[in-house]
Parts: C-alpha cells; structure tokens; sequence
C-alpha cells in the first residue's frame, strides 16, 4: 500500500505537467491539503487531466460544495475534493462564479457529482451548466430562498404550524417573541475600541 | 396498450415506513415488481446543521456533529476535533490519542451492531435485533460513564478529550470484550449459513470497482468490492499506525459480503479496543495549550489566571486560522470528512460536512434497477444509512 503522498511532492508533479500548470491561477498549501483554484472555463479541462491522467488518477470525487463571500468581487466558490486511491492522495479544486456566471456541471466526468450539485444549488443557488436535474434537495417542498447564503437569516423566513381551523399545517413569516442574541466576542478577545476622542463616552452615557 | 404496459406504474414509499431507515421517501416506477427507476427524497431531516455551526463557536459547534450519524456519535466529533487541530496545529496528548481510538472501535460497533440486525431484520429475521440492541446498550453505559450521556457525548473536545475515564470503566471494557465476540460468533451462527438470509442477499446489490470510484462509494461499501481502502490504514490519523489490526474486503461486492465484512470489523474493532486499553498509561488526557483547552477544575481554585482561561473559553471560544482544510476519519459506514473553512475568529466561517451515506444513497437508483420491489429493502438495509447524516 502506497504511503500517503504529501501534498509538497503533488505540487512538484503539477509542475512537471505544463499543461495542468498553465491552468492553476493560485496554489496553497495547508497541512495535509493542496488547494488549487482555477478559472471556471478551464474546469472540465483540469477535472479530465486530474482523472485520466496516470500521475495524478484522481478517479474518486468525494465531496463537492459552496462558499458564499459576500465581501468578494465574484461571490460564490466551489469546492471539489479529490480522492486518488491508487496514488494514494487528495487534491482541492477551487473555482468562482457569480449569480449571472454558471459553473460546468462534471456530472459526465463525475456521475457522484449529481446530488453534490444539486445540493450546492439548493443552498446558495450556484447554477451548474448541462445539469439536467437541477431541483432543490435538501430543503423542504417549495422552498423559496437559498439558506446557506450569509445574507439568509438563521431563523429562517417562514414556520410551520398546525392550524385547528383550516385543519392543516400552514406556512407563516417567523415571529421572533426576542430579537436574535448574536454576541460578538471579537472585539472582547482583543480588547475593547474605545473611541478617540473623550466626549464621545460622555455623550453616550447620557443617552 | 398492451397488456404489458398496464403493469407498469409509480407508487410512493415512505417517508414513514419500516425498511426505509428514518424518513426517507422514495417515487418507485414498478414494472410488475421489477424496479424501473428510484427517486430518493432526501432532506425531511434537514436541520441546516451548517449554517448552525457558522454561527456558533467553535465548542458549541462540536455537538451537532453528534447528531449527524447518531449511532455512532463519537466518530463525527473526531473529524470535526481532527478539522480544528489541524488548524490550529497542536499534538494531543497519548493517552488522549489512545482514548479516543477506544472509542471510535466502541463506536464502530455500536454502529454494526444496529446495522448487522437491521441488514436481517429487513428480510425478515428479528433475533438479531434483539441481540445487537442488547450489546449496545452496555457499549451505550460506557458512553455515559466517560462522558456522563448514552448518545450526545460531545467528548472528543479539540486538543484532547474532555474527561479522563477511570480504571474501573478501563476494566469494565476490557471485560465486555471477550463476552462480545461470542455474541458476534452466536449472531453469525444465525445468519452467515442461513438458507432464507443467502438467498436475500447473495448476488443482490453488486457494486463493481467502477461504481465504486463512479459514485464515490467509501468505507465498507468500497471494501465489499474488492478494494483495500481504510483511511485507518492508508492515511493514518491519531495513533492508528501503532496498532495491528487487519482489514476484511470482500470480493463480490454484493449484499452479503458487505454483512459479512461487517462482522469481521466487529471482531477487529474487539482487537483494537483490547491494545488500546493496553497502551493506555496515565497521563494528561487534553492539551496544556490553555488558549484551546480549559484549565482543571482545582486549578481555577487557586490560579487566576486559570479562572480568567476558563471564563475567556465558555464565552468567547478560542480562535481558529485562518485557514481550510479537509479532515477525514473512517467512520463506521465510510469516509466521514469535514471541510473547514476559518478565518481566524471563533466561529468556522464554512463547515461541510462529507457524510458517507449521502453518497451511498445517491447510488441506489442505479443499483437497484432490474432488481425485484423486496430486494430494493434488502438493497438499502445494507448501503446502512442514518438520515441525521445524510440529510444534515
């Protein structure tokens, strides 16, 4: 059984292949894992390299999901990781996309790659191209927004409850008896702001 | 229309039925009784896990990892411990190490034990529930005298875990094990030569190598065709490489060599769990990193400073990154990963939870196709899903 390929000697060997390098904007290296990012265009192109390719035999996916960065220029990533048994080894594929941008489906390449997809659909409606079934998953029948965006609230928009009257359970906007306690610890850990200028303490004490 | 197209049609199955494992719902069209095609609808039991983890630190995030797969609750958390250590790159400590490989065996059995039965109960024999049930309920006890709760343990903290087990329980387990394996000899004696159990299960569900890598079949479903693949093994975490253990694969791929891997696992897991208790030295069990574990009760007594730790952990937590990366264990019913996003405050900014089962379910559509409407049951009592984790 081959020992587990570090990802330093991975990274050399994407090197050695010109073609799979011309394709890497950004690489990092955390612990265990190396992180490749890629432009969308190029993305069936590396994931048909890394897969049929003797050196690298990346013939498993084993996961696939998004990431919202609201903050960002393009908001939403995609994260695929990679899983080479033979060679003993995983890899990180990363590429970006936006609400008008579609990313390609590699369902063809990957059939694993179906419900991965429709699951990242579902939670931040990152759209996949030649996905032929791209239905929500994992939230409820009829479901309107996409919960794992950072802009979607924890609670939630709708409830259900059982309504005696109409005799069936109903949908209503969430009523919040208490407003959402979201402690933010940072400042504390750090050590408080204290404003600039003196006056501004007094003015507030007032209040 | 023929007569023959009269016999087709789609029936509905679940979400509440018995051979479904929790609420799974499927759209089956039937041809006579043959299977045409399977519709999963999953996410009946969809907490949105992660987005709670996002908005939660780091310690209270640890718990919802139980209530993933929840039969075997303390193999999520290691993954999640795992994600966090490796961010944050402290060692813990050996018989922290030691301890949680204990555990994670306990784990593993407490898993076949439910899925072994349940595997039978599906066609058709209820013995081996009750037996299996009965073992986990004294594997259950040892959960709740390490940690003081039978299912949410939250044990395996970051940087160790969260409390040290006494001689007494280390005794105690050492004892249960020899008794088990008999258990595992009875459970067989019922099922591996029974006539009915073959004839369910022989040649029904065959998962070739190419599905295997197709559908992103891990853990005893990739085993069972052929492959010798065990993250305790191939990519060695905690101290598994100091332990000798062997792994069963099977070679048809089909329903009954998955069962009868999972029986062998038991007896390996009794393996591992008797070295652990062997290499177990007193010690510390939880990192002496105070900005990531808490200090000891007597210490806060005494040391501000201890005091002030404390405080600072229950509130605040402790910051992570920044950073990502993809930790992966072996769970009992495959590769359980957690890919962790920090960006270097107290709560993980992104955390997706790889849960074997959900790709296992995936592939029920293709593997059951051509098959008859009772081996579907058969079928999905041996890909051995929980929906807690497929549906997070």
């Amino acid at each position: 059984m081959k020992k587990f390929k570090m990802p330093e000697t991975l990274s050399q060997e994407i090197n050695n292949f010109e073609l799979l390098n011309s394709f890497i904007l950004k690489r990092e290296i955390f612990d265990k894992n190396l992180i490749i990012l890629v432009d969308q265009s190029n993305l069936i192109n590396v994931f048909k390299i890394l897969k049929d390719e003797q050196d690298f035999a990346f013939t498993q996916l084993t996961d696939l999901c998004g990431v919202d960065l609201p903050h960002e220029e393009i908001r939403f990533q995609v994260v695929y990781n990679l899983l080479s048994m033979s060679n003993n080894s995983r890899i990180t594929v990363k590429a970006f996309t936006d609400n008008s941008n579609s990313v390609p489906s590699i369902k063809k390449i990957y059939p694993a790659a179906d419900w991965y997809e429709r699951e990242a659909f579902d939670l931040y409606g990152i759209n996949f191209s030649g996905h032929d079934d791209l239905r929500r998953i994992l939230t409820d029948y009829g479901f309107e927004g996409h919960p794992l965006r950072k802009d979607f609230p924890l609670t939630g928009n709708v409830e259900v409850r059982y309504d005696p009257d109409q005799e069936r359970v109903i949908y209503e906007k969430v009523d919040l008896k208490q407003e959402y306690r979201d402690f933010d610890f940072e400042s504390a850990w750090k050590g408080f702001n204290y404003p600039e200028n003196q006056n501004d303490i007094e003015e507030n004490t007032d209040d | 229309m023929t007569e023959k197209e009269n016999e087709k049609f789609r029936i509905n199955f679940g979400p509440q039925h018995p051979a479904a494992h929790g609420v799974l719902r499927l759209i089956l069209d039937l041809d006579g009784e043959v299977v045409e095609r399977v519709e999963p609808h999953i996410g009946l039991l969809h907490r949105g896990t992660e987005k709670l983890i996002e908005s939660k630190t780091y310690l209270q995030a640890l718990p919802y990892f139980d209530r993933l797969d929840y039969v075997a609750p303390m193999n999520q958390e290691h993954a999640f411990a795992l994600a966090t250590e490796q961010l944050l790159n402290i060692n813990i400590p050996i018989r922290a190490q030691h301890i949680r490989v204990l555990f994670s065996e306990i784990g593993r059995i407490l898993n076949h034990m439910i899925n072994v039965p349940a595997q039978a109960m599906d066609v058709g024999a209820l013995t081996p529930t009750l037996w299996g049930w009965e073992e986990r309920e004294k594997l259950m006890t040892f959960y709740e005298r390490a940690c003081g709760s039978r299912l949410h343990a939250a044990y395996f903290r970051t940087g160790g875990v969260h409390q040290d087990i006494d001689e007494s329980l280390i005794n105690d387990i050492y004892e249960f094990c020899d008794p088990f394996l008999k258990v595992v000899d009875d459970l067989e004696s019922l099922l591996t030569e029974n006539r009915i159990f073959k004839q369910r299960n022989v040649d029904i569900g065959v998962v070739t190598k190419k599905d295997v890598l197709d559908w992103g079949l891990t853990g005893v479903m990739a085993r069972g065709s052929g492959y010798n693949w065990d993250l305790r093994k191939t990519q060695p975490y905690e101290s598994y490489d100091e332990y000798d253990f062997k792994i069963p694969v099977g070679k048809n791929g089909d329903n009954y060599d998955r069962y009868l891997i999972r029986v062998e696992e038991c007896r390996q897991s009794v393996l591992i769990m008797k070295q652990a208790i062997e290499k177990l030295k007193p010690g510390p069990i939880v990192t002496d990193d105070r900005k990531v574990a808490p200090p000891k009760r007597a210490e806060m007594k005494i040391s501000m400073e201890a005091l002030i730790h404390h405080f600072k952990l229950y509130t605040e937590g402790y910051d992570v990154g920044p950073g990502e990366v993809y930790a992966s264990i072996e769970a009992p019913k495959g590769e359980f990963g957690v890919y962790l996003i920090a960006d270097g405050t107290n709560k993980p900014y992104r955390c997706k939870i790889r849960a074997p089962g959900f790709a296992h379910l995936q592939a029920l559509d293709y593997l059951t196709r051509g098959h008859l409407l009772p081996d579907l049951s058969a079928v999905l009592g041996s890909l051995d899903l929980v929906f807690g984790e497929v549906d997070r």
